[in-house]
């Protein structure tokens, strides 16, 4: 079962490496991670996917707790959830297929931010469902690479985490 | 006021109240040691290994209740004190490790002496600092002693560039700290403490089950006075030592894999476990699934992370435990009824039977067992203001079981980690804690040698601590393993040949030696070592194949125990 953590902690040196120290240590899978300072520049959010194969939740979030540096755990439900990533794909572009994959691109809301003669680089925003559909279509022309960020969230409306 | 970095150190730990680091100079460390040399309250006792420095300090600060202050220079200073640093993280104990670093410009070049001292002990340290600016320098030491002390207290570690060291800065002492991550909970939730005290008063087979966690928090007098006040008696674990009068009526001694088997049928069929301040660690609980079977768990720790982590607990009240109790105490006087109290009559006088059949026991006869060694030790001091520290193994385990403890910080010994080695600086740092104590390290011949080099420290410090070595000539719990459960085969476990006569080496040191072959010599060398005001190492050749008894085997239920003899 996979959970999503919006962490937020103090922007020193080396938090980020007690957090994933801590899961590492205790045995907690780490999906994705993605961390920026916040509004406030003294503070960053880290949103980590965390893969829990059993485990209770409540362990994760207590051991986080018990970090100097970590000021406040929220486990996200995706109900109560704004969740995006982005990827940037580079897809095998020939003549007479480019025309096919700038269709999948509008279908999906995404970007092509890169072109050359072989290659078309896509930028895509979403759920992880979507970036996952986007890229099962573009496969068929030949994926040669892909970044993804990892999941950033936020709670819904005017409530903070 | 301009400081530089290693005098506003050196200030800092002294209104921080300081009095003694134990540790080791070095290159990197050189500006500090020449700081300290100004220092008036800062007393130094230098170690002969840092991992003696780091136990020394945590010795220290399991008898004082302070914080225990240790230093290491760069690279191998800073890793030998690392297995100390894990000692103390996984009995909660508070130091501080000040380790020197190579100079800011040249950290991550593997310069000379350099090893990623934060990076290394970043899993077994409560928290740690790498200083980058000496202006930090006071919050930083602030900050350190309040993290290491409050909430479940643990190491910290202070990671100190020699050019920050060296840098001059505009000194201040801040007045408060600013934790925003850190802000443990005292206060138990009024709540679950009327609903866990319901639960007492209805039970008619509780049991409390304390840890080192009473010891931490002060609490002692408040659970002599609730386990009284509510008539529930009282098992603890090896950490639990001390947090309960063990000559109390309602003691039902250590639990756990050697605990005693009166404790652990106990807990075994308790309708109610009360733990306060335990870990529900893996020695103490057995086999997880058949532990407490019949019982309503209520965990009462500071520490969150550990309600619910081994065990599920019906009612979870996080806090302080000497507060939780105070609270308990207040509530229980309103609502404890004269029914509840003779309910559990039942209960009692079946532990009393228990105790009267499954006492602890050994063969009566000739031979010099350890038993034996360690009865002597207790009767001719329990009258006397008087500190256990131990080795690791067949030693501790025997000294855990016939050395009765009574009071808090009185009974020092490794119990997370078990780090062979343990007994000696814990028992320097302990003696300097309590200058007016008996010290003894009651220790084993395995343990004793991994740290027989700081005998030094202890001799030239004029500490009269007294070092009992249970001498059988085995790494004693490994062969006792063998032997029970791998056909006697024994495997690198027989430290006969090649271990050094000890009197010779305690002679060589400047200490005493006394050996000891005969059970009725026992007594009078110990009154001997007892009443000379110096280190006395009495080296105790006792019989070679005695086993640790009773013993729950590696993964059994609690109520498996086996061995002692029945009376």
């Amino acid at each position: 079962m996979k959970h999503t953590l919006s962490v937020l902690v103090e922007n020193k040196p080396g938090v980020l490496a007690r957090i994933a120290g801590l899961f590492r240590r205790r045995g907690f899978n780490i999906d994705s991670l993605a961390v920026a300072p916040t509004e406030d520049t003294r503070y960053s959010r880290m949103t980590i996917v965390v893969d829990l194969e059993g485990k209770p939740l409540e362990q994760v979030t207590k051991q986080l707790h018990k970090l100097v540096n970590v000021i406040k755990v929220s486990d996200l439900k995706p109900s109560e959830a704004l969740e995006r990533e982005l990827a940037l794909i580079k897809v095998g572009a020939t003549t007479p297929n480019r025309a096919q994959i700038i269709e999948i691109v509008d279908i999906f809301r995404a970007k092509i931010i890169d072109v050359s003669r072989t290659t078309l680089t896509v930028e895509v925003t979403g759920t992880a469902d979507k970036i996952d559909a986007i890229t099962n279509l573009l496969k068929p022309f030949g994926i040669k690479e892909i970044a993804r960020t990892g999941k950033v969230a936020l709670t819904r409306g005017s409530k903070e985490q | 006021m301009k400081l530089t970095g290693a005098a506003a150190l050196v200030k800092t730990l002294e209104k921080e109240g300081v009095e003694v680091i134990f540790g080791i100079p070095g290159g990197a460390t050189l500006p500090f040691y020449d700081a300290l040399k100004d220092s008036e309250k800062i007393h130094h006792i230098l170690m002969r290994h840092e991992q003696c420095a780091a136990h020394a300090a945590d010795g220290y600060a399991r008898a004082s209740g302070k914080v225990g202050t240790c230093s290491a220079t760069s690279g191998p200073g800073a890793t030998n004190l690392v297995t100390g640093i894990v000692n103390a993280y996984m009995d909660s104990i508070p130091i501080l490790a000040i380790t020197g670093q190579v100079p800011s410009k040249v950290i991550g070049t593997d310069a000379f002496q350099e090893a990623d001292t934060t990076g290394i002990t970043l899993p077994a340290v409560k928290h740690s600092y790498l200083v980058t600016d000496a202006k930090e320098i006071p919050r930083i030491v602030k900050e350190a002693f309040y993290i290491a002390l409050n909430g479940r207290p643990g190491p910290v570690v202070i990671d100190i560039p020699r050019d920050v060291l060296q840098t001059e800065i505009d000194y201040y002492y801040p007045d408060e700290v600013d934790l925003p991550g850190f802000k443990p909970t005292l206060k138990g939730h009024a709540k679950q403490i009327k609903l866990a005290l319901k639960e007492m008063l209805n039970a008619k087979r509780p049991v409390i089950f304390a840890g080192g966690g009473i010891i931490t928090s002060g609490a002692s007098k408040e659970l002599l006075e609730f386990a009284e006040l509510m008539n529930i008696p009282v098992a603890y674990t090896l950490m639990g030592k001390g947090a309960f009068p063990e000559i109390h009526k309602l003691s039902l001694g250590m639990i756990g894999m050697h605990g005693t088997k009166c404790g652990n049928y106990a807990v075994t069929e308790s309708d109610l476990l009360i733990g306060i301040g335990v870990r529900f660690d893996d020695r103490a609980t057995g086999r997880l699934d058949r532990f407490a079977p019949h019982a309503k768990i209520i965990h009462i720790d500071i520490d969150p992370a550990e309600i619910g982590k081994n065990v599920p607990i019906d009612i979870p009240i996080v806090g302080d435990a000497k507060t939780i109790l105070k609270q308990f105490l207040e509530a229980a006087k309103k609502m404890i009824t004269k029914e509840s109290i003779n309910q559990k009559e039942e209960w009692h006088k079946k532990i009393k039977d228990w105790k009267k059949k499954y006492p602890l026991t050994y063969p009566q006869d000739n031979a010099l067992r350890p038993q034996y060694v360690v009865e002597q030790i207790y009767e001719l001091t329990k009258d006397k203001k008087t500190i256990i520290t131990t080795g690791v193994g067949q030693n501790q385990m025997w000294a855990a079981q016939y050395y009765k403890v009574t009071k808090p910080r009185t009974f020092i010994s490794s119990g997370g980690l078990g780090t062979m080695g343990f007994g000696l600086p814990a028992a320097i740092g302990a003696q300097v804690a309590s200058p007016d104590s008996l010290v003894i390290d009651i220790d084993g011949d395995g343990s004793i040698q991994m740290v027989s080099q700081d005998l030094a420290t202890a001799v030239y410090n004029n500490l009269p601590i007294k070092i009992v070595i249970l001498n059988n000539g085995y790494l004693g719990m490994v062969r006792q393993w063998q032997q029970l459960f791998y056909k006697k085969r024994y495997m690198a476990v027989d430290l006969a040949v090649g271990t050094p006569d000890f009197v010779k080496l305690a002679d060589a040191y400047g200490a005493v030696g006394i050996r000891v072959t005969k059970k009725k010599e026992v007594k009078s060398a110990l009154e001997e070592a007892f009443k000379t005001p110096k280190t006395v190492l009495i080296d105790v050749w006792i019989e070679r194949e005695e086993n640790v008894f009773p013993m729950v085997p590696a993964g059994a239920a609690l109520d498996e125990i086996i061995g002692g003899l029945e009376k």
